[in-house]
């Protein structure tokens, strides 16, 4: 359970909020339409496949809800999913793959 | 802008993330209402922050009683990865007026991020009104939904069973998004950089290994480009 007190909580929300706003906004509202040189761009391009795959491994491997055991269901289906996105380039497609896989695969294992 | 061809274009583009979105939303509301937070504060969580893993980041260190520098640092090293993201759109959106921009940056999410900036990149080119028009209508079904569901997980406040293994709704989702991003080998190459070092930095503290992770599969990225480029020059 949370022991802040509820102003602390108020607290935490708005300066998460605020920083959080000035993140996304930051290159935005500064750069503004001023052209970016090309190795700066060039490495721009790499944010998406370098950000959210660094995110999500460790949650593959080491699932929480398996207190971070190594979980068959789960990396069935993550591959399942990163397979099915990369042959058919639809993301719904491979989040109902995914999904699949993994009920499945949970209800075989109980 | 509304109703234009490229918001509904970028409405079904974002469309299938609702399956996430609702189940993740609903997720959030049912734990923060658990660890004690009341019905204003799991909103104030979703209106402001607007931003799942950070704000399950926050909760998570909350309940475990950490103090709230560290609550806020880690829940906003999570989300270093927006400031990337500000970055990748300033070209397509940095002339748009300020409100526009504003706008946009509050609604920058991984999903919106993610299929806003496979379409800039793609053919046919976009102006910038029609680029902003495209990410307004990512944002409909991936961003309001989140607020709703929420709420609805909040009140509703039933546990979810485990069996139901919410817990992966979100690398399903990331992964859904990596997979079509893979189009060049550069990008095969800083996904796999990526994943190699985040499972080797995992255990730094406040999520620092992500941001390290991402950072190194970003010059792995631009390095391969670049060999490429003169490989096919020479």
């Amino acid at each position: 359970m949370i022991d802040l007190s509820s102003p602390t909580i108020w607290l935490v929300i708005i300066l998460l909020g605020v920083g959080t706003l000035g993140l996304r906004y930051s290159f935005l509202g500064l750069i503004g339409d001023r052209e970016l040189p090309e190795w700066v761009l060039r490495h721009l391009r790499y944010t998406g496949v370098g950000v959210l795959p660094a995110l999500i491994a460790p949650l593959v491997i080491w699932p929480e809800a398996t207190d971070g055991a190594l979980d068959p269901a789960r990396l069935t289906a993550a591959a399942a999913t990163l397979a099915v996105g990369i042959w058919s380039k639809n993301a719904l497609l491979s989040i109902i793959c995914g999904g699949a896989v993994l009920f499945g695969m949970l209800a075989l294992s109980w | 802008m509304l109703g234009s061809k490229h918001y509904w274009e970028g409405f079904r583009a974002g469309a299938p993330f609702l399956l996430v979105v609702i189940p993740f939303g609903m997720l959030f509301g049912v734990v923060g209402t658990e660890a004690g937070l009341d019905l204003a504060q799991v909103m104030g969580f979703s209106v402001l922050v607007i931003a799942g893993a950070a704000q399950f980041t926050a909760v998570q260190l909350m309940t475990e009683q950490a103090p709230v520098i560290v609550v806020l640092a880690s829940a906003l090293a999570v989300n270093l990865r927006m400031a990337m993201y500000s970055a990748a759109m300033a070209p397509h959106l940095g002339t748009r007026p300020i409100w526009q921009k504003a706008l946009a940056a509050y609604f920058m999410v991984d999903q919106t991020f993610a299929v806003s900036s496979q379409r800039f990149e793609a053919t046919p080119p976009l102006t910038s009104g029609q680029k902003f028009s495209f990410f307004m209508g990512s944002v409909s079904p991936v961003c309001l939904p989140w607020y709703g569901a929420t709420w609805f997980g909040a009140v509703v406040g039933t546990r979810i069973p485990p069996e139901f293994a919410l817990d992966f709704a979100i690398p399903i989702t990331f992964l859904a998004l990596i997979g079509p991003a893979l189009r060049t080998p550069a990008h095969v190459a800083a996904a796999a950089t990526a994943v190699i070092c985040a499972l080797f930095f995992a255990s730094l503290p406040f999520s620092l290994g992500t941001i390290v992770a991402a950072s190194v599969a970003i010059l792995v990225g631009a390095r391969v480009e670049l060999w490429q480029t003169r490989r096919t020059e020479a």
